[in-house]
């Protein structure tokens, strides 16, 4: 019985950090071709799945609509914050993007509620309820469900940055603004393009979150919890976000369930936070992040 | 304001060094000090006193982080961390072995420095962005560590009340007597912290944030400053804990939280990087913020939200009051409140000419 204790929370924890990376993934494209980190990402999800929510509840659209309606709201939303707020960040020093994001998490933290009221909501996905039940464990189905997007969405999501014309372009912005744009690379172009698609990444985020814990803001905390995981895999690399997201998942379930009944509960906030701190002692730039070559 | 500079002369190195070389600069501090010291303990209410006692802490804790951040150049997101550990120290020695405050405040103020250099050794290997995780990270870890330590947190609820402070043999128990206690150490630490950043440390902080790889090339030790620079943060910080704990009665981490770490944040972003000034600009405007928010909401927001609601939205409003204001400040005027009172005053300086 022990091992099987042991299998399931790996398990779970495996399907817990595949969706951590869905919403850290975010993180990262908009590091990778914008060079900013996005303290709001959390705040996204938690917009994204109020909007869808609210429009289930308070004018009684269909799931599909109301996840078409969030999926315009965010990319419209996402395309005016590029424009109003972030563009004059670029080229500013970290704190600055740093603090402007955290800025846009607060007010989005008091908007959300502001318009669409702040009692929690559901998503109904149309999923069973029951858990999956496959030998001695037990799986929840919106976490299967959560862990085949997360897959499912690398995979595109890997295609496009290696293949496809407008994911070479922004790889190029990401490496450096000045030659891209000298190339013929229309960079601010391809900014908006790097937040909506944050925008959308937010939306399966917040979906899969909004139907596994409820939709209200709680889940901005989501924001807080996938820093570990970005970090541990590097900031810049997408592989290294499912390892980080696995890595996370595992250690946060492996704490809850060996470390907690000694300590009192709570261990799982704060594990993930150590080891980020004790692989950055070794690896600075993550397990797969690009060392930054500095010059004068 | 309509004052020539011209026509002062230097013959000593004293003169040249003075905090304030021209009369009128001596004559304004006096001044404010009048302002501050008589003047508003005595016109002030104690509802208002209590507003700018509560500034008074926050410019410490926001010039520690500006030495930080504005001086150094290093990200911190742990700020909040750092005071809840003065705070409990603090607490610990003024409970159990009942030490006066100027013994608790200095005290509290180097265990948190201690806890600073941890947290700073990181710093030489990580940077930017990972720094500033990193530095999350710590205060998360110490956050936890003192919840669950009941040793150092007292156990109930992680708090520990605060016996009173006792100067000169008074106790303080009137909003007036905690003004004049925590007034002179926040004037301590604006002083303490003008002289340090024109100091040789305070040199070595600016060369390591404006070019890292230079300063090290012309011969600043920067691991060791770096360092240096977390510790004092850290210790202006503890010492913020500490006048918190004293203000409140009771040391809480729950008083010290991520949102704390992120005020601070806001309010050396807002009045300044880099500015002895405008931490303290800073400083007064967030923690007035709220209340500020408060009032218009009361007075305005009644017309348009009904009664039972009113609270909610209020949090709320200062929420993206709050987020808007950060937001507007970085976009319009990176430089804070500081440049728009350096603005003011050029103006009037050379005033009646435009330059």
């Amino acid at each position: 019985m022990e091992w099987q204790f042991f299998v399931e929370l790996v398990t779970n924890g495996m399907l817990t950090g595949l969706m951590y990376a869905l919403v850290a993934v975010g993180f990262v494209l908009i590091y990778k071709s914008t060079d900013a980190i996005n303290f709001a990402q959390g705040e996204f999800c938690m917009i994204a799945a109020i909007v869808v929510a609210g429009a289930i509840k308070l004018y009684g659209f269909p799931v599909w609509v109301a996840i078409g309606t969030g999926l315009l709201f965010m990319l419209v939303f996402n395309w005016g914050l590029e424009r109003v707020v972030l563009r004059p960040m670029i080229g500013r020093p970290v704190v600055a993007i740093i603090m402007a994001t955290i800025g846009l998490a607060l007010m989005f933290r008091g908007l959300g509620p502001l318009v669409f009221g702040a009692e929690t909501r559901p998503i109904p996905l149309p999923i069973p309820d029951q858990p999956i039940i496959w030998g001695p464990f037990f799986m929840a189905p919106i976490d299967v469900l959560g862990a085949v997007i997360s897959i499912g969405f690398m995979a595109v999501f890997g295609w496009f940055f290696m293949k496809s014309r407008k994911g070479v372009a922004m790889r190029a912005v990401a490496d450096s603004h000045q030659v891209s744009m000298a190339m013929g690379i229309n960079v601010e172009r391809y900014f908006v393009l790097a937040w909506m698609l944050a925008g959308f990444v937010a939306l399966l985020g917040g979906l899969v979150w909004g139907s596994a814990i409820g939709v209200d803001t709680q889940l901005a905390a989501l924001g807080l919890k996938v820093f570990p995981v970005v970090i541990l895999g590097g900031l810049d690399s997408i592989v290294g976000v499912i390892v980080g997201g696995i890595i996370v998942g595992v250690v946060e379930a492996i704490s809850a369930g060996y470390i907690d009944p000694f300590v009192g509960g709570g261990t799982k906030d704060f594990t993930p936070y150590v080891l980020m701190i004790l692989v950055l002692m070794v690896r600075p730039y993550g397990i797969f992040g690009k060392p930054i070559i500095e010059r004068i | 304001m309509f004052h020539r500079e011209s026509g002062y002369f230097k013959t000593t190195y004293q003169a040249d060094m003075a905090l304030f070389p021209l009369p009128i600069g001596r004559v304004a501090i006096a001044g404010l000090a009048v302002l501050f010291f008589v003047v508003f303990p005595i016109v002030m209410d104690d509802y208002y006193l209590t507003l700018v006692n509560l500034a008074a802490i926050a410019v410490v804790g926001a010039l520690g982080l500006n030495i930080l951040l504005g001086y150094t150049g290093q990200i911190s997101i742990g700020h909040g961390a750092f005071m809840s550990v003065g705070a409990y120290t603090a607490a610990n020695f003024a409970v159990h072995f009942d030490l006066p405050f100027w013994i608790t405040i200095p005290s509290g103020g180097i265990l948190a420095a201690a806890v600073g250099l941890l947290v700073g050794l990181p710093s030489l290997r990580v940077k930017g962005l990972y720094l500033a995780i990193a530095t999350l990270a710590a205060q998360f870890i110490i956050e936890w560590t003192l919840n669950h330590t009941p040793v150092i947190s007292g156990g109930v609820q992680a708090s520990i009340e605060m016996p009173r402070p006792v100067v000169f043999g008074n106790t303080i128990t009137t909003p007036t007597e905690m003004y004049l206690f925590l007034l002179p150490i926040s004037v301590l630490a604006i002083i303490a912290t003008l002289n340090l950043v024109r100091s040789r440390i305070g040199r070595a902080f600016v060369a390591i944030r404006d070019q890292e790889i230079a300063a090290e090339i012309i011969g600043i030790n920067v691991y060791r400053y770096k360092l240096l620079a977390f510790m004092i943060s850290s210790f202006y910080a503890g010492v913020a804990g500490v006048m918190a704990t004293y203000y409140y009665g009771v040391a809480n981490y729950e008083a010290f939280q991520l949102p704390i770490s992120i005020d601070y944040l806001a309010m050396i972003i807002i009045g300044g990087l880099g500015s002895v000034l405008g931490s303290v600009f800073g400083a007064f405007f967030i923690t007035l913020l709220p209340f500020g928010v408060r009032i218009f909401m009361e007075t305005v927001g009644v017309f348009f939200v009904e009664g039972v609601y009113l609270a909610q939205v209020i949090a709320q409003m200062r929420l993206i009051i709050f987020g808007g204001l950060i937001i507007f400040f970085l976009v319009v005027e990176p430089e804070g409140l500081n440049k728009l009172w350096q603005n003011i005053r050029n103006y009037f300086r050379v005033w009646p000419f435009s330059y």
